[in-house]
């Protein structure tokens, strides 16, 4: 380590990664999914960063979260690099950062049932030739692990050095662990779970019931019409928020704060600050994103159960040879630090080579995106080491 | 190749102590030296348990897997006999529950080794008995009111502890002078002579 090192806060090197174009892909054939159900002709949108070695060992694929896409880190083509907001993992992709892209082929794509290029329920149905709407195929994270797979494989990548994932991203890289034993190194699981628990399917259920009862929903039929379900999808969005944060991280950014004035308006207009950041954050969140997409991500977490029908955790778990790092962060009580030990007990069982920390961290859930030096610390090395022993088994044979 | 790191006397005991390809789980393993160690020379199959979040950071940079965890909340997630050998090493006098702790440790390994530093030492005696003050030694270097060490024991004491926690003592090995220089065995009168010790333990 030379002196510059000590100094250098790569994760705070904005858009380091340099630009990247997202591209799709066909996919050959028939996907099954686990509802029985199929689906032909999937398009994948995808970007990757850094180039495949040529034995193709050093590929990282990144799993991104509810409401990802593919576009990790990094501009895209045309953005002005001082407007433009960069991928939503940027302050950990990118050249020295801990997913390091002078080292590593990152791939990242939206997944299955997406909204931002990937088939999905806004995606034109073949057979009738409209929006497939309601009538797509409910769809699991091991599906979207599935597609996942497939893609690499037409990339030319046959083992992933590592899945690394947050949120529904981390579900997608313990479903890749589980399902491609052999095809997975090294597992990032963080702010993460192996199931969720009733309080945050809760919560999912009454974001999908205001989307659901918006009457310009129109059964999820309203791709054509006027009038779009902005109003159930920004409350859906409103309520993600609050369990993103902390009790204590809504102290210190709202507090009872007003927005505007300095007394109550003693009406029912949006006055205390959290009340417009919650607005804003709904606003936004509709320019950009579908609700019947909303409906599907949140049904496969909701699904997601890494035990499946073993009876227990850690027998659900024998066949799996990927070592793991396990993150969970103090104050995220959506992704709890109790869930985390429980994966993290049932991987100790079978024997895996399992790291597990808690990050300190006020920022609740949301700190996988805004904790970048905690976690820089131990992914960085993580995945560094999983590269050098692939490199030294390699050097052996 | 990396130039060997030092360990310190204790962990150098320890060290020859593991046999070739055991299976070893260091409770409070700090930067994970030991371990990185151990599987370097004995082929072992590492483990620790850590509480601070840097020194987990240091066990990831070295590949040693680590798991963040309080000592005092026992052991519940790791099986009876996972382990070949248990290292409890230079941690005991830190740990709020130090019968929890040796009893999971006798629980989870077939061998628990345990170094301490000997509160029975003459220094610590003297420092005590003539000065009245409480002991600072390089074995003991902390002040009464900002020490980590809240459980201090002597040769003397740990033996009779580890008997009343169902242990039975296969080796000891006293010795002073670990700091910096080649420590000196002593095999007479080591609770009076010893500064430091190092148990081996197995279930009764």
């Amino acid at each position: 380590m030379d002196s510059t090192d000590i100094v250098r806060r790569p994760w705070d090197e904005t858009a380091s990664a340099g630009v990247s174009e997202t591209k799709t892909l066909a996919l050959d054939g028939v996907i099954t999914l686990a509802s029985g159900r199929s689906l032909e002709g999937v398009q994948v949108a995808y970007e990757t960063w850094g180039d495949l070695d040529r034995d193709g060992s050093n590929a990282v694929l990144v799993c991104h979260a509810l409401s990802g896409d593919s576009h990790l880190a990094g501009l895209r083509p045309g953005e002005d690099p001082e407007t433009a907001q960069p991928g939503w993992w940027d302050v950990m992709v990118g050249p020295g950062k801990a997913v390091d892209t002078d080292h590593f082929f990152v791939v990242c794509c939206n997944v299955l049932g997406g909204c931002s290029g990937t088939t999905g329920p806004s995606s034109v149905d073949p057979e009738t030739g409209k929006p497939w709407g309601l009538h797509f195929p409910m769809v699991t994270i091991e599906d979207m692990v599935d597609v996942q797979a497939r893609l690499l494989q037409a990339l030319g990548v046959h083992r992933l050095l590592a899945v690394v994932g947050g949120s529904m991203g981390g579900m997608q890289a313990l479903a890749w662990a589980k399902r491609y034993p052999d095809r997975v190194g090294s597992v990032v699981a963080d702010a993460t779970t192996w199931r969720l628990g009733p309080q945050a399917i809760a919560f999912n259920e009454v974001g999908r019931r205001a989307i659901l009862e918006d009457p310009s929903f129109a059964g999820g039929d309203y791709y054509d019409a006027e009038s779009q379900p902005e109003s159930g999808l920004s409350i859906a969005r409103m309520i993600g928020h609050i369990t993103y944060l902390s009790d204590e991280s809504m102290h210190k950014k709202f507090g009872r704060r007003l927005q505007a004035s300095a007394d109550y308006a003693y009406d029912f207009v949006s006055e205390f600050q959290v009340e417009s950041y919650l607005a804003y954050q709904g606003a936004r969140f509709v320019e950009r994103f579908d609700a019947n997409t909303y409906l599907y991500m949140t049904k496969a977490m909701d699904y997601f159960d890494l035990q499946g029908d073993a009876p227990s955790l850690a027998e659900s778990l024998r066949g799996v040879s990927a070592r793991f790092l396990v993150l969970s962060f103090s104050s995220d009580w959506l992704f709890s630090t109790a869930r985390s030990r429980e994966l993290v007990a049932a991987l100790r069982e079978i024997g895996a080579e399992v790291t597990f920390a808690e990050i300190p961290s006020a920022y609740g859930h949301d700190a996988f995106l805004l904790e970048p030096e905690a976690q820089h610390k131990l992914i960085a090395p993580f995945l560094a080491n999983g590269l050098r022993r692939v490199s030294s088994a390699g050097e052996v044979q | 190749m990396t130039p060997r790191e030092l360990l310190r006397a204790d962990q150098r005991f320890i060290a020859d102590l593991v046999p070739q390809g055991a299976r070893v789980l260091d409770l409070g393993c700090g930067d994970g030296a030991l371990l990185a160690r151990l599987r370097e020379e004995r082929g072992a199959i590492v483990r620790g348990v850590e509480i601070d979040l840097d020194n987990i950071a240091r066990c990831v940079e070295r590949d040693v897997p680590v798991y963040q965890g309080d000592l005092d909340e026992g052991l519940a997630d790791v099986p009876t006999d996972r382990f070949d050998v248990v290292i409890l090493s230079q941690t005991l006098q830190v740990v709020k529950r130090p019968r929890l702790v040796l009893t999971e440790m006798l629980r989870v390994g077939r061998r628990s080794v345990v170094s301490f530093p000997n509160f029975g030492h003459w220094r610590v005696r003297a420092h005590l008995a003539l000065r009245g003050r409480m002991p600072v030694s390089d074995a003991i270097p902390y002040s009464w009111y900002d020490t980590p060490n809240i459980h201090h024991t002597t040769i003397a004491d740990f033996r009779d502890f580890s008997a009343d926690c169902g242990a039975v003592i296969e080796r000891e090995i006293a010795f002073v002078g670990g700091d910096g220089g080649r420590p000196q065995l002593v095999r007479v009168g080591s609770n009076l002579l010893a500064d430091e010790a190092v148990f081996v333990l197995r279930r009764k």
